[in-house]
């Protein structure tokens, strides 16, 4: 599978479509009026200064969050909320701004966690690991394996996730996110604390799961310089309002978005 | 009857076609993959090296051509070396860690045309210099992830070579064709040309001939007893002699089985589970293998580490003898058999270890101190003397007469002598025919009759008959007083403390020697969470005050001992900082191999050096540092200058005498 090109997206299928989204959290006001759509194949960055309502925005896509006003259309079917299991079942992964693994687990061991809703057989059978069921946890295994290739973590394979450094541990929750083969990977700030070169891997990491994939990539991120050499098209969330939506260049150059990082007298 | 037919094979793909046919069945080559060891059996590789071969012809590889390798230790990149000799073709490995710079030097130098790289990283680096070697018109890679996108005119996955030579090969004619230009190979074809990253100018093709390695390995083989039932783990550069010997050379001539590892961090892991009979390894290796142990030791429960304590005692009294198979008491023969169930047991399975048969160290004197511990485990570790224009072997201990600073005797078939002024020379069946395109330095380093100068200085012990090192000949000097100076001498005495990562000393036409140290990160670092030193960066942490107490009284220790062996008391260090910076191969500072550029160095930190001689507390140096990807940055820093007490020489024995 190849990356489409910058004119494939701009005339692509759409994946998912948020529209006129609006949640508040009492008199708090997280998102109001939102609409973007994340066309397939794309790496969608959606960006904005602290408290801008990124992070509540992914949870609306997850389900997470259910919001009060507006519709979410996943692959031509229009809800009004998502929920948790639906997003996951229909092919939406994620993973999280603080490191959400099974800590006790082995970095392996979380990543079959993340092949539990492609296992076919009951957990009757799981338990007996025996004929079919032994059959489909080698499959899953190997698929395991070829992530744990792809993302370069052999040698943490059977390491205790909690006693690994805070980048490979979001290494792991990536190889964990990919493992459940998703359609549309929600990324909460993949490189929040790491160091250069651990972004750098990072980066290349998420442009080869685009690539070799065609994984459609929705990220938030804070790192400017990452997020306009990585994505496709940007969206530029201020207060819960959208200000821009488009190619990282155009972003780049909007008025409204250099006010809402540099702010403006007023 | 096989070991006729085994004699008469003089090239390696021979060998390939006599191993299938005698040992077919047996494993030739493991490669752990997706988590499981993929198993080819020798008759399964003479397969996929014939495919390759054929693939390699259809391409227009024919006899003389040269065929880069570079990447690390994976199945088809050794398939490749013997595919390129089935056809009379040289291999020409190259260091998966050099620079495009380094690289473009070597595929020209070398008249490169077709490349087998291992995967994008590489790929991306050749085709970066690809105007300034225009004679490499085509690049195969083993790992696709991530060139799809690639324009494939000039690029070919290694799997479609294999298809392509397989299909070619379903034609009996085009069979039968490589049948005989695999016969036509001679013992004294060219086999491979080896580049030396030298310690100094650019580097060295080293040509061997069939002859010249094949011999050496099944002498070395002879002189170890090593059979079809080894198991060697192979994660050393291919592109170093060492590596070339052990990892396919002599699997090739003893038939034993070769383990790539599935990644350059597994190494330990996988080892274990291989369990190797026969190791090879720079003293590094062990150097950090054990500098783990001990920082873990340091963090363990006090039960543990109290366990630890007592029997690594008792196994450094008693181990070695055991080993060495002398006399010792029933009790510290009884305790040492409990260890061996508590601590040197597990220790050695986690070492990957257990099964070890035959270990070697070689490309840099060991410390005597972790020489001993290996050893007193009851481990077979022993030193070796080796050079790449010797096709490796020129010393080794052999079993049972060990001493930690020799490098012990002559191989099979090899001469060693040492010349006037110092300087060990050696002829053997492995010498090498010369240097690629370059006569002239042929002529400096190998005599008319074959013997060939090391330039290491050395002399035999009187005691052991066994051969001592000093140093590299060109860097053997003389304080002004007149004082013999061997700075690689002062600088392992230092490197044997876990604290110190690397030393290099000055003193030639000087008034008395200085050193400029390195810490090591792991250790220092460790003693620092220990001690509660707070510290921000290497930078810090190297010029903290504490970490000069204790690097201080490292330096006390070694003067003490150059005073206790008499003939360099003389040299002892007067001075001494700690660089702000870890010495790197990318800066040029160490060659590839990791050893250190002296003459380079003085140069870059010339005004630290100036520092040492010219009486100052400090020094500044602001100096260029290239990162990984290319791109450079500066480092700034002021680094204290320590002056020492020298230790009173006892009144001159020497000269009374």
């Amino acid at each position: 599978m190849r990356a489409p090109s910058q004119s494939d997206i701009a005339a692509g299928e759409v994946l998912l479509a948020v529209e006129n989204v609006s949640l508040s959290f009492g008199g708090v006001h997280a998102i109001r009026d939102v609409s973007f759509d994340i066309r397939k194949g794309e790496i969608r960055a959606i960006i904005g200064p602290n408290g801008a309502g990124k992070t509540s925005m992914l949870n609306v896509i997850n389900g997470f969050y259910t919001p009060q006003r507006g519709k979410i259309t996943f692959r031509g079917q229009t809800r009004s909320k998502m929920r948790p299991h639906d997003a996951a079942a229909g092919g939406i992964a994620r993973t999280f701004q603080n490191v959400a693994l099974f800590r006790g687990m082995s970095a392996l061991d979380n990543i079959m966690a993340g092949r539990t809703l492609r296992m076919k057989r009951g957990l009757f059978w799981q338990m007996l690991r025996f004929g079919p069921a032994m059959k489909e946890e080698v499959e899953h295994r190997l698929r395991a394996e070829e992530i744990i290739d792809f993302l370069h973590i052999e040698h943490i394979r059977k390491v205790q996730v909690g006693r690994l450094p805070y980048g490979l541990q979001k290494r792991v929750e990536l190889a964990r996110a990919l493992a459940m083969e998703p359609d549309l990977l929600l990324l909460d700030e993949p490189m929040a604390g790491m160091n250069l070169e651990e972004k750098e891997d990072m980066s290349r990491f998420i442009l080869d799961v685009n690539q070799h994939f065609g994984t459609t990539i929705a990220l938030i991120e804070h790192d400017m310089g990452v997020v306009m050499d990585l994505s496709d098209r940007v969206v530029v969330l201020d207060y819960g309002r959208k200000i821009a939506d488009g190619t990282p260049e155009d972003v780049k150059q909007d008025q409204a978005v250099i006010d809402a990082y540099l702010g403006v007298a007023h | 009857m096989a070991n006729k037919a085994a004699a008469e094979a003089n090239t390696f793909p021979k060998l390939l076609i006599h191993n299938a046919r005698v040992r077919g069945d047996k494993p030739a080559l493991r490669h752990k993959d997706l988590g499981i060891w993929q198993i080819w059996t020798w008759s399964q590789v003479l397969e996929e090296v014939r495919a390759f071969s054929a693939g390699l012809e259809s391409m227009g590889i024919k006899r003389g051509d040269k065929i880069a390798i570079i990447g690390a230790n994976k199945p088809r990149l050794y398939w490749a070396i013997c595919a390129a000799q089935a056809l009379g073709a040289v291999p020409v490995p190259l260091y998966a860690d050099s620079v495009a710079d380094e690289m473009a030097y070597v595929l020209e130098h070398a008249e490169v045309t077709v490349a087998v790289a291992e995967n994008q990283e590489q790929v991306d680096k050749i085709l970066s210099i690809s105007e300034r070697v225009p004679k490499l018109t085509h690049l195969i890679y083993d790992e696709p992830r991530g060139l799809l996108d690639y324009d494939h005119s000039r690029l070919t996955w290694i799997n479609d070579v294999i298809k392509a030579g397989r299909e070619r090969l379903e034609d009996p004619a085009m069979r039968e064709r490589w049948e005989k230009t695999v016969a036509e190979g001679k013992g004294g074809d060219l086999a491979i040309i080896l580049y030396t990253s030298g310690t100094t100018g650019r580097p060295k093709g080293v040509m061997l001939t069939q002859d010249n390695v094949l011999i050496s390995a099944r002498n070395g083989n002879l002189f170890d007893h090593l059979g079809e039932n080894e198991e060697v783990i192979a994660y050393l550069p291919i592109a170093w002699v060492g590596d070339h010997i052990f990892s396919f050379a002599q699997s090739y001539v003893a038939g034993f089985c070769v383990n790539c590892p599935e990644s350059g961090e597994t190494v330990v892991e996988d080892r274990r589970e291989v369990g190797t009979t026969y190791a090879f390894a720079p003293p590094r290796v062990y150097e950090n293998l054990l500098t783990l142990t001990m920082v873990r030791m340091e963090d363990a429960g006090p039960l543990m580490r109290g366990m630890f304590n007592f029997f690594i005692g008792h196994a450094r009294k008693w181990g070695e003898k055991i080993l060495n198979k002398e006399k010792v008491p029933l009790g510290a023969r009884l305790i040492y058999w409990l260890g061996e169930i508590l601590v040197y047991g597990p220790l050695k399975n986690r070492y990957g270890l257990s099964r070890i048969r035959v270990g070697y160290t070689a490309g840099e004197a060991i410390g005597p101190e972790i020489f001993k511990f290996y050893r007193s485990l009851g481990i077979n570790l022993k030193q070796l003397y080796g050079s790449t224009e010797a096709s490796v072997y020129i010393t080794a201990q052999p079993d049972g007469e060990i001493y930690a600073d020799t490098v012990g005797k002559p191989n099979i078939g090899v001469e060693v002598k040492v010349d006037d002024n110092g300087e060990v020379m050696f002829r053997s069946p492995g010498v090498f025919l010369g240097y690629y395109k370059d006569p002239e330095k042929t002529a400096e380093t190998k005599t008319p009759d074959g013997w060939v100068k090391s330039g290491d200085a050395g002399f035999f012990d009187p005691k052991t008959g066994h051969l001592k090192i000093i140093d590299r000949a060109k860097d053997v000097g003389r304080l002004n007083d007149g004082t013999l100076l061997a700075p690689k001498y002062i600088e392992n005495k230092l490197k044997f403390y876990p604290n110190i990562k690397e030393a290099v000393a000055y003193g030639d036409k000087r008034d008395f020697v200085a050193v400029m140290l390195n810490i090591d990160l792991v250790a220092v670092g460790s003693w620092a969470e220990r001690n509660n030193v707070v510290y921000g960066s290497y930078q810090e942490l190297a010029n903290h005050p504490r970490v000069y107490e204790m690097i201080e009284k490292h330096v006390d220790e070694v003067n003490r001992s150059l005073v206790e062996e008499g003939p360099m008391a003389g040299a002892q260090i007067k001075r001494f900082l700690i660089l702000p910076k870890e010495l790197d191969a990318d800066d040029g500072e160490l060659t590839r191999t990791q050893k250190v550029r002296r003459g380079f160095i003085a140069e870059r930190y010339n005004s630290l050096v100036n520092g040492l001689y010219d009486g100052s507390k400090e020094a500044d140096i602001r100096t260029e540092v290239t990162f990984e990807d290319g791109r450079k940055g500066v480092i700034a820093a002021r680094v204290k200058i320590v002056d020492m007490k020298t230790v009173p020489v006892p009144n001159a024995m020497g000269k009374a005498a």
